[in-house]
Order: structure tokens, then C-alpha cells, then sequence
């Protein structure tokens, strides 16, 4: 069972993220790879995540085809124009990957190569009304297609935003314009969690909520002061600061929260980005039973 | 107005260092404003170039360094002086330097300044960009602030993850400019003009160089 068939049949759904390897070497990107192959719906690959230069993720969702892994493949307008993206689109339907999560990407600022001309000529919502278009078998300009691709289109949301209210307006476009599944920004506050779910009940779409796992009380502190939309609460860090094995309390603390989000139906599935501790997402899908 | 800064000085050096005789020109408009080109700086400027052992052969502040006419007249008056100069350090902006180095033809033309954006004095000496000249104006619809320019991925759409209390990711000092939209719009009732998907913008509106002729507008 693919993504949209566990999504769409009520499931409980499970993707991870991983960065496409900076380099050719790929073994460790296909080991960590085959660590959740069977064990997640989909593996997200990143899109040159903070604007740093990798293996693209239309070669490294290949790869992951060629694990027998479904790929989520994110797709930003940071780097490509209009052109570029849908030649993107095409060449990722063509090859078969069918789930595509679109983003308007982080600035050449936050990259290691900053002296990039930003693109950003479409926008998240822009890049979902185009693959809807390429799916109608039509292009951006209007042109025929010959043979139209058949994406499970996605995007992403923050569920804490100052102000809520303009954050939803742009959920409702995105999926106005095509998206059917949305994994947010991570969340480590069940009550964030709950007043997004009220907000957003009218509307139509899956939601995937984002975990990070924890390494640290630094990494809290980090994440709290440098990440918008994300704030970890003090009892964490604290529970953090407390404990001996800091790592596996993380995973601890990213467990228990997934299985309150499940319990109280607060989400239709979970996406974890382990940020370069892939290796400790079956330990995570270990200690929540799945 | 076009917002403007002087290049370091040893770049400049750098620019003419085979040049013994220089001659200087600047601009009473914006070059004034950013007080990288009026009559002060340009004197400032002479005397750096001449305890560098440069000669300055003259000096002028044209009126309008962007208007071919009005330079090739005031050009002409400083034939003589422009005549001893081996070059010309143009203290306007590059628009402004092409003009003077069209006029010129056969003496080289140094920018003095580095041509920054269209935008803003908010008060003297600070300056912020407000316009970056896309061809079709969308400020009808965004309560006057334009997305474009003061988003710094130019989003049309909305904000993207990277807007915190306000503020963007990109540089903490700048609002987000998506956020100022929305209040302004709810302060006015109406929000409803960004609920609407806004498509991608036609790009060939800038294709560059862009010429116009007043009366000739080509609609579209």
C-alpha cells in the first residue's frame, strides 16, 4: 500500500525525511534507506534542504525506487523557474514517482553557497497549480502534453504561526490548487497541536505532523531561538537536561507525543525528520509499536 | 529615486590606477540624496584623488546624469577641462555613468558608485528599497506594500515558513512584509483580496532592456 492508498483509506501513515548525500557516495543515504524500507509509507527526500548544494531529489528519489522505497519527492522554487520545474514534474512522473511535496524552499542565505541568485519565480502554491495542470495534460502555457503524469500532490504547513489565521488562508490555497496531504513544521507542544486541529477541521486534506527527535537540551535551545515555527517547550528541555541517555530520551519524548497526536485523532499520520540521525528512526517506529 | 553607494576608495584607485588626469562628474538628483555625488562629495572625492597624486582637470554637477541632452550640453561646456583628462570618474549611478560615457564616446568612464535599488528616503542618510521595477505594479491589491520588493522571496501567495513574530528569517531586522499585508487588509476589511491563488507573474513584462515611448503603450 502506497501513501495516497493509506491515506486515503483512513490509515495511520508514516513517512521519514532524509537529505540527499552532499557527494556521490550513497551508501549511507541507501543503508539508512533500507533501515525503514516496509516501515514507512514514504521516504521524503529534501530539495538542496537549507539551500545546500547535494545530490538533487530527483536523483535521489530514483534511488529510492530503486531501493523499492516510495519516494516523497520536495520540489522548491528557490532554484528552478517555471520551465526548469515542470521539466522537473515531467521527468519525475515519467520515472515513476508519484507523491510530490512543494515548497517555495529556504534563501541561498541559510546555504553554503551564498552568493546564489535566488529564483523563487513560483511560489509553493504556484508549483501545486502547475503539476495540477501537467496531470490535466497541459503545461503552464497552455501547451498539450504528450502523456500527462499522476501525482499525489502535498505541501507544507507551520502549525505555530503569529498570526493562525494567515497561515490557514495560504493551507486553503495550497489546497485550492491541488494539495491533498500536508506534513507540517515539527511540533513539540500537544496543545499547538490541538488549536491547529480546530482551525483547520473545515478543511479537506490528510495532515502529517512533523517530529524531530531531540538530541539534546541544546538542540531545544537551538531550535527555539534560530527555527520559526518552532518552539519546544520548557518541561522537554528540562526532561532533556535530566536524563543520562539524552538521545533516547528524545526519541522518548517524540514517542510519546506521536502516540497522544494518534490517540487523540489529532493527525492523520506522522513525519519524522531525523536531521542526519536516520539511524534512529527504527528505534523511534520501535519504541511506538509501529 | 535610485538609491546609490560610493565604491571603497582603494577599488576606485584600483579602477584608475593608470590614469594621472582625471576629470569628475556627479548629479544634483539622486546621487545628491545619497550624498555619493553632489558638489560635497565630489570635493571630497578631488581632494582624496589629489593626495593619491591624481590631477583633477575640472568637475561638474550635472543636473540630470540620466538625461542624454541636458549632459551633452553641460559636457560641452567643459570641453577644455575634459580635454586634459584621461578619464572620468562619474559619481551618479549607472544609469547616470552610461549616459556620460554615451555622451563622451572616446574618454573612459569609471563608476564611482554602486547602484543599489529604487527606493525610499526615510530619513536622511536611510534609505530602503520599496520597487524593483517588475513591469506590472501589483500594490491595488496588497494595501500598498509590495510583496515583490519587501518579501525577500517576493511570495505572492502569502508568507512562506520563514516569518517569525513578524519578522523574516532572511534578515531579522526587515518585517515580514506578508504579515503587514494581512493586517493592513483586515484593518480594512479586506482580506478577501488574498484569498484568491495569484499566478505565477508574466516575467517577459521585464525582460531587459526595456524601452518605452510615451503615447505607445503596448497593452497587454
Amino acid at each position: 500500500m502506497g501513501l495516497r492508498e493509506k491515506l486515503e483509506s483512513g490509515g495511520f501513515a508514516l513517512t521519514a525525511e532524509m537529505a540527499p548525500p552532499k557527494g556521490v557516495n550513497t551508501s549511507r543515504f541507501r543503508e539508512c534507506a533500507r533501515g525503514v524500507k516496509g516501515r514507512v509509507d514514504a521516504v521524503n527526500v529534501t530539495d538542496f534542504q537549507s539551500a545546500v548544494v547535494r545530490i538533487s531529489s530527483l536523483g535521489a528519489a530514483i534511488m529510492l525506487l530503486e531501493e523499492g522505497i516510495e519516494p516523497v519527492m520536495q520540489l522548491t522554487g528557490r532554484d528552478r523557474n517555471r520551465i526548469a520545474i515542470q521539466g522537473e514534474l515531467l521527468a519525475a512522473g515519467a520515472l515513476g514517482i508519484k507523491n510530490i511535496l512543494a515548497l517555495t524552499g529556504d534563501h541561498p542565505v541559510f546555504g553554503d553557497n551564498r552568493q546564489a541568485k535566488p529564483v523563487f519565480e513560483l511560489d509553493s502554491v504556484n508549483i501545486l497549480q502547475i503539476a495540477t495542470l501537467l496531470m490535466e495534460g497541459k503545461d503552464l502555457a497552455g501547451n498539450p502534453l504528450d502523456g500527462a503524469p499522476d501525482f499525489y500532490l502535498g505541501a507544507s504547513v507551520t502549525p505555530l504561526f503569529n498570526p493562525l489565521e494567515l497561515q490557514v488562508l495560504k493551507m486553503e490555497k495550497k489546497i485550492a490548487a491541488g494539495a491533498k496531504f500536508f506534513q507540517t513544521q515539527a511540533v513539540y507542544d500537544i496543545e499547538v497541536l490541538r488549536r491547529f486541529r480546530e482551525k483547520t477541521a473545515h478543511l479537506d486534506a490528510k495532515v502529517l505532523v512533523g517530529v524531530i527527535p531531540l538530541k539534546s537540551p541544546g538542540m531545544a535551545n537551538y531550535m527555539n531561538k534560530n527555527v520559526p515555527g518552532i518552539f519546544v517547550p520548557e518541561g522537554v528541555i528540562e526532561r532533556l537536561r535530566n536524563s543520562e541517555n539524552k538521545v533516547q530520551e528524545g526519541l522518548r519524548i517524540a514517542a510519546e507525543f506521536i502516540m497522544q497526536a494518534k490517540e487523540e485523532k489529532l493527525c492523520d499520520g506522522v513525519h519524522i525528520m531525523a536531521i542526519g540521525a536516520e539511524e534512529n528512526v527504527p528505534i523511534l517506529l520501535d519504541m511506538c509499536g509501529f | 529615486m535610485i538609491i546609490m553607494q560610493g565604491k571603497p576608495f582603494e577599488k576606485i584607485l584600483e579602477m584608475i590606477k593608470d590614469v594621472d588626469k582625471v576629470f569628475i562628474t556627479g548629479c544634483s538628483l539622486c546621487a545628491t540624496s545619497c550624498m555619493a555625488g553632489g558638489e560635497q562629495q565630489i570635493m571630497e572625492m578631488k581632494e582624496r584623488l589629489e593626495k593619491e597624486g591624481k590631477e583633477v582637470t575640472g568637475f561638474v554637477v550635472l543636473e540630470a546624469s540620466c538625461n542624454r541632452l541636458q549632459v551633452r550640453s553641460a559636457l560641452k561646456k567643459k570641453k577644455e577641462e575634459l580635454g586634459k583628462a584621461q578619464a572620468v570618474l562619474c559619481m551618479a549611478c549607472g544609469d547616470g555613468a552610461q549616459t556620460v560615457a554615451g555622451v563622451l564616446e572616446d574618454i573612459p568612464v569609471y563608476p564611482a558608485n554602486d547602484t543599489l535599488f529604487i527606493g525610499e528616503v526615510e530619513r536622511i542618510g536611510h534609505f530602503s528599497e520599496m520597487c524593483r521595477a517588475c513591469g506590472e505594479c501589483e500594490l491595488g491589491w496588497t494595501a500598498g506594500i509590495c510583496p515583490v520588493t519587501r518579501c525577500a522571496k517576493g511570495l505572492l501567495n502569502g508568507p512562506c515558513g520563514g516569518s517569525r513574530d513578524g519578522k523574516c528569517e532572511v534578515d531579522r531586522e526587515n518585517e515580514c512584509a506578508w504579515v503587514l499585508i494581512y493586517e493592513r487588509l483586515k484593518k480594512m476589511g479586506r482580506l478577501e483580496n488574498i484569498k484568491e491563488i495569484k499566478a505565477p507573474k508574466d516575467y517577459s513584462r521585464a525582460y531587459n532592456p526595456r524601452k518605452i515611448v510615451v503615447g505607445c503603450r503596448k497593452e497587454g
